[in-house]
């Protein structure tokens, strides 16, 4: 990750600094005493909370441990990884939940770029269409989940209704449809907005002056704002993709995973609260870690996104 | 930009209308639920036709939907604020004082912020019924303040670096030390980062379903989200559909007010660093 760069400059003032290592400054030791102090606290809870949690479960991992049998655990090595890269279930759930995330994070990019532009440019009624448009986003996602199942019930719903008393959450294609139009509705505000905040930046000037030049508006968005607004782009698509990549809340109230909908989260908590078995499931979990740890390399590296963050320390 | 022609106006108009119905309809239609009777419920017409405020009744007099109101209200609150408050010190280190260890600190933070949450539910689930914490509020407050921490480090050094921090170094000048500089100038003019970074965190505390579901096991600390699930089994209730509906637009109305209310903050605080690199 980028963000790990030693840089001891990183954040500090451009000014000129005290040398480091023969000797620090009263003040300067100062700093770095408080420095640590205020950190202390957060690093504590994160190490404790997250890091911890990740390396017992590596442990956990490597050896049998069913809550069903408490008694039988033992070291098993890699026996654990084996079951689950060679049970159908693992490679399907993992295929869902790609489905799912290229699916709804395209089609959110294309939406939310609709939505950026008609927030951005609207002739009258900006304040209200903002304002209405976020209400997707500050929806608790089980809230709306329900209002989709219901939606989509035949004899309840007005969209079943509407599709000839259609009952898609019976299958599996109709099912992962459903499941992607939630996630589209309660994504898309959010994504605008990250594309708002990147099209604001394109300067006014330079839009006009291709006007004048003769570029079609078409050009005009595709030669100069998807370039300047590149970076926008990445860093909201690399979000949408790690957060739509551990969907649940959708899928659990929606089919619950049946009809091969589960996705790979769903299989862990089914592995966890079904199954009972903390091996298997610890092993789903660094599983998933590792996809979202390619995903989250794949776009830094592959096509340079800046990690959301970095520009913390650049200032 | 040219002149406003009257099939310009036209097309903006069918914009916002088209972006303001895909809003609202999912939303309007929940609120429609909330109001049908049982027996309409079987009825797939948009609006109910005859209302009742019956559901709303229900759920607003049972302990197993008032009672995780309560957890979620109290958690969220409780989780924002530890959550705002180390973040915000350790934001304040990052943006502003030199120490080594701080991009380890930030990548450490990202990590988390990235972390799919499922990865760590299987290992937590073990560790809070080994130490107990399994179906309390600090089960739950815990991992939320985790979770809130990365966020709001990330929100408020944005904010922090738009500070105009002559005035610490002239804070410093009069006699004050680094700590008193911190408390008594630079948090008073952080305070909007702050409220805008608490709302952010409560917004993700009070939407969480996942630890909600797996850390609890009664309504003694089960929040909103994951009640809803249990109404179908309850006994209190004829059919679930009116009640889940009711339960939704109770926990939903709040925070759209909230988020509407906010909307500058929230969006600031969405979008703040985002797009400065």
């Amino acid at each position: 990750m980028s963000a790990n760069t030693q840089t001891v400059t990183v954040g500090a003032p451009a000014e000129a600094r005290p040398k480091r290592k023969p000797q620090l400054s009263e003040g300067a030791r100062a700093e770095r005493r408080l420095g640590f102090m205020l950190i202390a606290p957060a690093v504590i809870v994160m190490l404790a909370v997250a890091a911890y949690p990740i390396v017992y479960a590596v442990y956990l991992s490597l050896r049998t441990y069913n809550l069903a049998l408490p008694q039988d655990q033992k070291f098993v090595g890699f026996a654990n990884y084996g079951a689950v890269l060679s049970s159908p279930y693992w490679w399907q759930a993992l295929e869902v939940t790609l489905i799912i995330t290229v699916f709804s994070v395209a089609i959110t990019l294309v939406l939310g770029m609709a939505l950026a532009f008609v927030l951005n440019r609207t002739i009258f009624g900006r304040g209200a269409v903002r304002t209405i448009s976020l209400i997707p986003y500050g929806i608790v996602t089980v809230a709306a989940a329900y209002g989709w199942l219901y939606a989509w019930t035949p004899g309840q719903g007005y969209l079943s209704a509407l599709f000839n008393n259609s009952a898609p959450l019976t299958n599996h294609v109709e099912s992962l449809i459903v499941i992607i139009i939630a996630e589209i509705w309660k994504t898309t505000p959010f994504m605008a907005l990250l594309l708002l905040a990147g099209m604001s930046l394109v300067p006014d000037d330079l839009l006009k002056a291709a006007k004048v030049d003769g570029a079609t508006a078409w050009q005009r968005f595709t030669k100069i704002m998807l370039p300047l607004m590149k970076p926008a782009i990445l860093v909201a698509l690399l979000f949408r993709t790690l957060d739509s990549f551990r969907i649940f809340d959708n899928i659990f109230i929606l089919t619950q995973g049946s009809n091969g909908t589960g996705s790979v989260s769903i299989l862990g908590y089914d592995n966890l609260f079904n199954a009972l078995n903390l091996g298997i499931g610890s092993t789903i979990s660094i599983l998933i870690f590792i996809c979202v740890a390619i995903i989250a390399f794949a776009y830094i590296k592959g096509f340079g996104t800046a990690a959301p963050g970095t520009d913390i320390g650049k200032r | 930009m040219a002149a406003i022609t009257p099939r310009r106006r036209a097309g903006w108009a069918t914009a916002n209308l088209v972006v303001i119905a895909l809003a609202l309809i999912p939303v309007l239609w929940l609120v429609s639920l909330s109001f049908k009777t049982p027996a309409a419920v079987l009825d797939p017409s948009f609006l109910p036709a005859q209302w009742t405020w019956g559901n709303y009744h229900g759920i607003l007099t049972s302990a197993q939907f008032l009672r995780p109101l309560a957890n979620s209200i109290g958690i969220g609150l409780i989780s924002t604020f530890i959550a705002v408050v180390l973040a915000s010190m350790a934001a304040y280190a990052i943006a502003r004082l030199r120490f080594p260890g701080k991009s380890v600190l930030i990548g450490m933070s990202l990590l988390i912020a990235m972390f799919p949450l499922i990865a760590l539910v299987t290992p937590l689930f073990t560790i809070e019924r080994a130490l107990g914490l399994f179906n309390t509020w600090p089960g739950l407050i815990i991992p939320y303040v985790t979770f809130g921490l990365p966020l709001g480090i990330y929100t408020l050094s944005a904010f922090f670096r738009e500070i105009p921090w002559e005035l610490e170094k002239a804070a410093k000048v009069d006699g004050a030390t680094p700590f008193q500089a911190f408390t008594k100038v630079i948090a008073p003019l952080a305070a909007p980062g702050m409220v805008t970074t608490g709302i952010l965190v409560f917004l993700a505390c009070w939407n969480d379903f996942l630890l909600a579901i797996s850390f609890t096991s009664t309504i003694a600390s089960r929040t909103a989200p994951a009640a809803m699930e249990y109404f179908s089994g309850g006994s209190v209730f004829t059919v679930p559909t009116g009640p889940i509906a009711a339960a939704a637009v109770v926990i939903t109305i709040p925070i759209i007010i909230f988020v509407l209310f906010f909307q500058r903050q929230i969006v600031a605080g969405l979008t703040s660093g985002a797009v400065k690199g």
